[in-house]
């Protein structure tokens, strides 16, 4: 149990101090276009990635989850239609949803 | 950016209502993340001391996840602060515009997380950034803690996160925290579906968080070749 409870602190101070750490750098690495530039495709780049990791994969295998898909294409057709942020989230939760309880676990 | 320029650009500034509505949304998903972590062998309090203090949605999965899966707490470890190293590229990023001092900056830190990077970054002007950042950490911290708190105490009785369709409150929320942009911004649209492809080919191959670090390659490609095409924020 000390085990996971080491874990859980070093995971917690990690992640504390990489935030830490990115409010601190010094602002004048920004001054470079390129880094600049860099830095403002890193969120697009990671949570596209993050977004279909976690629609498609498990651990390091990839799952096929009809329910979570049909959620996931819920959400896109809800983009496309310009629907604002929360409205995204519940068609794509109650579309998940709904998939699951008609047995397309 | 210009200060006229944002007075006379006809943007809705929703910085408040789009946190508050981004934090009770994802925050609710902390249900999904404590019932998770108990039934992965955390006791209740090493669960909500991630929710406290790593305050990480994806690396808090990722370690709970480890240990669901009996392996190594190193690599669990390893993985998860890795996982957690893409909030040093966001700190990089807000960190002009929120300029916290003193007191502030210890606590601002502990909120450089995808959601308040996303909804900082989707307002057209600095004060509407730090508002959109402020007030999203602080609902989706206190939210987050709540449910995963409710989460940890009725796993078991609160049957599965999938009926209630709670997972894919993330990857939702995450495609429709980025659309915006990508709508705007060919640059964008390349690098998200680069990232996409580096993170999938990728996942059977290296350990589970390490594909989504290594999209990163593709914001690097893209800042390379295309580095002057930056899109006025919040141009949606």
């Amino acid at each position: 149990m000390t085990g996971v409870w080491s874990a859980v602190l070093a995971t917690s101070a990690g992640c504390y101090l990489l935030k830490f750490a990115g409010l601190t750098v010094p602002q004048r690495v920004l001054a470079n276009a390129r880094v600049r530039r860099f830095a403002e495709l890193v969120p697009v780049a990671l949570l596209a990635a993050l977004s279909a990791v976690q629609t498609a994969t498990s651990g390091q295998s990839f799952v096929f989850e009809p329910a979570r898909l049909a959620g996931m294409a819920a959400a896109i057709v809800a983009l496309l239609l310009r629907a604002p942020f929360l409205v995204v989230i519940v068609v794509a939760a109650a579309v998940a949803a709904a998939a699951h309880a008609a047995g397309l676990a | 950016m210009p200060v006229e320029t944002v007075a006379s650009t006809p943007v809705r500034a929703r910085p408040l209502r789009d946190g508050v509505g981004l934090g009770l949304a994802v925050g609710v998903s902390g249900i999904a993340f404590g019932a998770a972590a108990v039934s992965s062998g955390l006791s209740t309090w090493q669960t909500c001391a991630l929710s406290l203090f790593a305050f990480t949605g994806a690396s808090q999965f990722a370690l709970a996840g480890v240990i669901a899966g009996g392996g190594s707490l190193l690599a669990g470890t390893a993985g998860a602060i890795l996982l957690g190293s893409r909030n040093t590229l966001y700190g990089l990023r807000l960190a002009g515009t929120l300029q916290p001092r003193g007191w502030r900056k210890p606590v601002a830190a502990l909120g450089v997380i995808d959601e308040t990077t996303a909804i900082s970054l989707a307002q057209p002007d600095p004060a509407s950034m730090r508002q959109g950042f402020w007030a999203t950490f602080c609902c989706l911290y206190l939210t987050w803690n709540v449910s995963t708190l409710i989460g940890a105490i009725g796993a078991g009785r609160v049957g599965s996160p999938e009926a209630f369709g709670l997972d894919v409150v993330g990857p939702a929320a995450f495609l429709a925290l980025i659309w915006p942009r990508l709508r705007t911004g060919k640059t964008e649209r390349w690098v998200a579906l680069a990232g996409v492809a580096i993170a999938l080919g990728s996942a059977t191959m290296l350990p589970a968080g390490v594909p989504v670090i290594l999209a990163a390659v593709a914001a690097l490609a893209g800042a390379m070749t295309a580095p002057g095409a930056a899109q006025p924020e919040g141009s949606a």
